[in-house]
């Protein structure tokens, strides 16, 4: 039988409370959202906090909503609502890709984008696609509200930038005209961490040529954007050619290691194709030639 | 710490430590074993329970997190003597072996049918495709809620009556 090791447990009313909260009781305390990463993580005392702060009950931050070109999403909506949202599929396909594929059904009932973004796994794909698509995290803290973008959010594999004593609250995705996106993941079956995954977003010129590209990948040991990949298409109309040569160069700046998934040849092979399949679909998207 | 929920539409009260799992104050505080306790890991589902409707894994929700919620577990299915027509449905399309799965697999098949009474073979393969069964019985699983959905609760009773006086 697997249960965390003791500690001490404080529901959060607001989010002034949570900062409260987690500066009273400092780098020991914890914040647990859906709790589908932390406590399994809690049971192999690969965490061990004094004090486990549960937001749950912060109704105010699970929220999608438009506000101009932006598309601001609460930190502790669940995975499902994002899943489930006719706006979030128009306007932004690649998180409805991800969504299908994160975890299980049962497990996007409770988990959370805020979570996801925070556990910060090398595996999790809604930080490729908040990459992928330049969105912009808001974290509380006793000082107020401060707004990064995800390159200086993420900090490594399990670390970002948001402090003991801060919460991650908001998550802004910025609307662009004559653009999609698209996500796909390579899984041994249902629920288990991707072989590899890859998401791209692209937004067209009014002239045909592609204005902007941004490609990202998963769980292949590489956390930035793909720029040699980008470059590649960024200024040209698409071209198949090109395409392939963009999933070419991913399957290059990758660094997977091998291991019970796949060898390193297969895991780049995966960043390859699947790094062209969802450019397709990105660009077919942005033309109006896919849903 | 002190914690209230409801449980099968019954109010209960205990005692606990903050770090016991909702699966074990099922099973231990409260002596509810329908609810079974598999993998630990929340990948196999056979813990599977609902918190205000929505199903859950129960070994990765403390029980302090369900703590003012509605829970819902196997044992709550029964209403007055009838069972669900979930419950019927695993019976008539022999929708379990061992029957380790079962009890997450019928709440998760509740749930989808309280939202969703008609549903395809593909979205019943999709809800339960986070549960194991390790008799590999997903075929007659499938017809078992299917079967459900054709039977919903307020023909439940008549059906099995029909059977019943043609067997």
């Amino acid at each position: 039988m697997q249960i965390p090791a003791p500690f001490d447990y404080a529901r959060a009313t607001s989010v002034d409370d949570a900062v409260a909260l987690l500066t009273r009781y400092g780098e020991d305390a914890h914040v647990i959202a859906g709790g589908h990463s932390l406590l399994p993580m809690m049971k192999l005392r690969l965490a061990r906090p004094d004090w486990v702060i549960d937001i749950n009950d912060l109704h105010d931050l699970d929220y999608i909503r438009r506000d101009g070109d932006q598309l601001r999403i609460g930190a502790l909506t669940r995975h499902r609502t994002l899943l489930e949202s006719a706006e979030v599929l128009s306007l932004f396909p690649i998180v409805t890709d991800a969504e299908r594929v994160v975890a299980d059904p049962i497990v996007r009932n409770r988990g959370t984008i805020g979570g996801s973004l925070c556990q910060a796994d090398p595996a999790e794909d809604l930080s490729t696609v908040c990459t992928v698509l330049g969105a912009e995290a808001v974290i509380h803290g006793a000082a107020g509200d401060r707004t990064i973008g995800m390159e200086e959010f993420h900090r490594g594999p399990y670390e970002t930038a948001v402090a003991f004593n801060e919460l991650l609250t908001e998550v802004r995705l910025t609307i662009r005209p004559r653009s999609s996106s698209a996500y796909e993941k390579v899984e041994r079956r249902v629920g288990d961490w991707a072989v590899a995954a890859a998401g791209a977003a692209v937004t067209f010129a009014d002239d045909g040529t592609l204005d902007d590209v941004a490609i990202g990948v998963t769980a292949v040991g590489l956390v930035n954007r793909v720029a040699s990949a980008e470059a590649v298409l960024r200024g040209e109309k698409p071209s198949e050619s090109a395409i392939a040569e963009a999933g070419r160069l991913t399957g290059e700046a990758v660094d997977p290691d091998a291991d019970q998934r796949g060898s390193v040849e297969y895991k780049r092979h995966l960043a390859n194709e699947l790094t062209q399949r969802v450019l397709r679909r990105a660009i077919a998207r942005a033309q109006g030639l896919e849903a | 710490m002190h914690v209230t929920m409801t449980v099968n539409g019954d109010e209960v009260e205990r005692d606990i430590e903050p770090r016991v799992l909702l699966v074990h104050f099922l099973r231990e505080n409260l002596g509810l074993t329908g609810t079974h306790w598999g993998c630990d890991t929340s990948n196999c589902g056979t813990c599977v329970v609902q918190i205000d409707g929505e199903p859950v894994k129960s070994c990765t929700v403390l029980a302090a997190m369900a703590d003012g919620h509605a829970v819902r577990t196997v044992e709550g299915l029964e209403v007055a003597g009838t069972v669900d027509p979930i419950q019927q449905g695993f019976m008539e399309e022999h929708g379990l072996q061992c029957g380790f799965c079962t009890p997450g697999m019928m709440l998760t098949a509740r749930a989808l049918l309280d939202e969703n009474p008609h549903p395809s073979e593909g979205e019943i393969r999709e809800a339960i495709s986070g549960q194991i069964c390790r008799c590999t019985g997903y075929a007659t699983i499938v017809r078992s809620i299917q079967w459900a959905a054709d039977h919903p609760a307020e023909t439940a009773d008549s059906t099995l009556e029909d059977e019943d006086v043609k067997a």
